[in-house]
């Protein structure tokens, strides 16, 4: 059944128009004009390229762009590229632009590309980013190319990033999943990715859009039900990931789309992580991860400052959050200077659970336990980086997959607490 | 003479033995409603705490902070004082519906101000219980933002929001309760004004230099830096 009633009446004309694809490229925008030019010219040629005989479409929706950004989006013809790459299209590319909100909203947009991919009946869909600086034509054929020809339902791609970058992904998000849904993913949660058109509409008909628990982070809670409902998951290693925005996005919104979809997916997950052990790795193609080393200026000081100031300050809000033995611990360690400063992968971990299973019972409003979480990241991140500072690719790979398995050993611990506070 | 004493003494021993007679159903009739009040009070108590207890009431009083203000006055539990409060409220009520049964005058007047009083008084709890809650949330709210923002003195400002909302709540109360309604207002005006007026002044004439670098460092060199030196999460 269709998700057509949320669609505009001038969007679902459209998308009657094109009939059927085989291929369905999503964008979502807000205010992209300086990127999206280039992005759609890669999609179009990385369709051209990788899948000239498929029935494909383009669809932009748009979260109401001041800057001209749908314009630039109908402007972008197939000619254009035929100059330089002597591509020639065998079918019609289509290109839809929408808008589906006078306000950004990851959700709501993808919630439509969704819609639509199941009203054009799309074998294969590709959610593209339109922040990425980099985007190359062959990131659509490996995204793709596993669901059309493999079989595969949901492709995450995999990057090559600095090692201290997406602390959050290496330190939180990618070994918890791992040691929970049992499934080594590491970027289960990204703005690019590619699904079959079965994931997506046995996706979009789940009731995670009106509870309130899929208003944010929605490809997160993509990746956990393509985990739960046993799809069939590979990665594809993309390249450098290049943000066209140096400046880091505020950690607090961060860990609302990552830890707090996380954190609310356990709940109704329970029996499917409950009863996983160990984690198994997923078809890969390219590298799993690539770790780059360049110089980069890290304020450590702040982040150690902030994380004593964090405990000392939200001492009353921690215990309701930790067990009254983790909380010792971080007030412990918060009292050494710099030099000795370690928080240590154990604590850390036990730290993240009791987050868990207090967000589940909601001890005090989830949002501030979310909130909560930010000045002790940070000092993790603090030790994560004094450890790696010296170390080359493969030792931060090693201590990555260390933390991986500490998450794994200790999983009985959250299971202990959820058990106990039901 | 004698016979007259005798008669008029006779008379008024059955006038007070008629009074009597016509008083003392009326008592019984008080203490029997007294007796059913307190049956009818005790089961209120019961029922209303195994309600609280299921919904975990406490669990929400810890949240709004009133477990706290409880225990540090040795109160017993929010549960048990809803309760207790429940039982003497229903029990009053049966014991002054008993004395109004008395007939005295003037008393049933009383009678019936104190039933009007009632609904105002459970509005007023309710306002307090809730006001509670929001002065904690917003507090904790005000905490965290302040924590993560790095901002100097978080436990001040949350302290400040907190108060805010509780002196407004128990204006509101007091409104309510028609006790003390414009030397409440009053207070409440002055102490808001002042807080407003003292931090207006302390920050902005006694010391605009350093509120002057302190909004130069935190929005414009601290955050170039900050976001120069923050490492992306994601």
């Amino acid at each position: 059944m269709a998700e057509e009633s949320f669609l505009t009446d001038d969007f679902l004309r459209q998308l009657m128009n094109v009939g059927e694809v085989d291929i369905l490229v999503g964008l979502p925008t807000y205010n992209n004009a300086k990127t999206v030019g280039p992005i759609v010219h890669a999609i179009q040629s990385g369709i051209l390229r990788g899948f000239p005989r498929e029935r494909a479409a383009i669809i932009n929706v748009d979260g109401g762009s001041r800057d001209g950004t749908p314009d630039l989006v109908r402007g972008c013809s197939i000619d254009d590229l035929r100059p330089a790459s002597n591509l020639y299209a065998l079918r019609t590319l289509h290109s839809i632009s929408t808008k589906y909100a006078s306000s950004p909203s990851s959700e709501v947009a993808f919630r439509t590309i969704l819609a639509a991919a199941e009203l054009l009946r799309a074998k294969a869909c590709v959610v593209m980013s339109p922040e990425s600086a980099n985007i190359e034509p062959d990131w659509l054929s490996k995204l793709l190319r596993p669901i059309y020809h493999d079989n595969f339902d949901l492709v995450t791609p995999t990057y090559g990033r600095h090692k201290f970058e997406g602390l959050l992904i290496t330190n939180l998000l990618y070994p918890m999943t791992r040691a929970l849904y049992g499934l080594r993913i590491r970027e289960a949660y990204s703005p690019e990715f590619g699904f079959s058109g079965h994931l997506g509409s046995h996706f979009l008909g789940q009731n995670v859009w009106n509870d309130g628990t899929g208003r944010a982070g929605a490809e997160l809670r993509f990746t956990l039900a393509a985990i739960t409902g046993k799809y069939r998951i590979c990665q594809s290693f993309l390249g450098e990931k290049i943000h066209l925005e140096p400046r880091a996005p505020d950690l607090v919104p961060a860990l609302r789309q990552t830890v707090g979809t996380l954190f609310s997916a356990l709940d109704p997950d329970f029996p499917v992580w409950s009863i996983v052990a160990g984690s198994e790795p997923v078809p890969t193609t390219g590298p799993d991860q690539e770790v780059l080393l360049e110089p980069l200026r890290v304020n450590r000081k702040r982040l150690r400052e902030m994380f004593s100031t964090g405990v000392a300050e939200l001492e009353s809000v921690f215990q309701s959050i930790l067990s009254p033995i983790t909380l010792a611990e971080l007030q412990r360690i918060a009292h050494m200077g710099e030099e000795d400063f370690h928080y240590p992968a154990e604590l850390w971990v036990r730290t993240v659970y009791d987050f868990a299973a207090s967000y589940q019972k909601s001890v005090i409003s989830r949002d501030h336990i979310i909130q909560a979480l930010a000045p002790l990241f940070r000092g993790r991140a603090f030790t994560f980086v004094i450890e790696n500072r010296n170390l080359s690719a493969p030792d931060v790979e090693k201590n990555i997959e260390a933390l991986c398995l500490e998450f794994e050993r200790l999983k009985p611990y959250l299971l202990q607490l959820w058990k106990s506070r039901e | 003479m004698r016979e007259m004493i005798i008669s008029e003494l006779s008379q008024a021993l059955h006038e007070i033995a008629r009074s009597l007679a016509h008083f003392l159903p009326r008592v019984i009739v008080m203490l029997i409603l007294a007796l059913v009040g307190w049956v009818f009070a005790y089961v209120v108590k019961v029922v209303l705490r195994t309600v609280l207890r299921l919904v975990k009431f406490d669990k929400l009083s810890e949240n709004a902070g009133a477990s706290q203000l409880l225990s540090k006055a040795a109160l017993p539990s929010a549960t048990e004082m809803l309760s207790r409060f429940a039982f003497w409220v229903a029990w009053l009520g049966f014991i002054l519906l008993g004395v109004s049964v008395l007939g005295i005058l003037g008393l049933q007047e009383q009678v019936a101000r104190f039933f009007l009083f009632l609904p105002r008084l459970f509005v007023a709890l309710l306002i307090m219980f809730f006001g509670l809650l929001a002065a904690s949330f917003f507090s904790r709210a005000a905490l965290l933002a302040a924590v993560n923002a790095n901002m100097p003195s978080p436990r001040v400002l949350s302290l400040a929001v907190r108060s805010i909302i509780i002196v407004f709540v128990f204006s509101v109360v007091f409104e309510e309760l028609g006790l003390a309604e414009t030397t409440m207002l009053v207070a409440f005006g002055i102490a808001f004004g002042a807080l407003m007026l003292g931090l207006a002044i302390a920050f902005g004439i006694g010391g605009r230099d350093l509120a002057q670098r302190f909004l130069e460092k935190k929005i414009v060199r601290d955050k170039k830096q900050e976001n120069e030196d923050e490492l992306s999460p994601l």
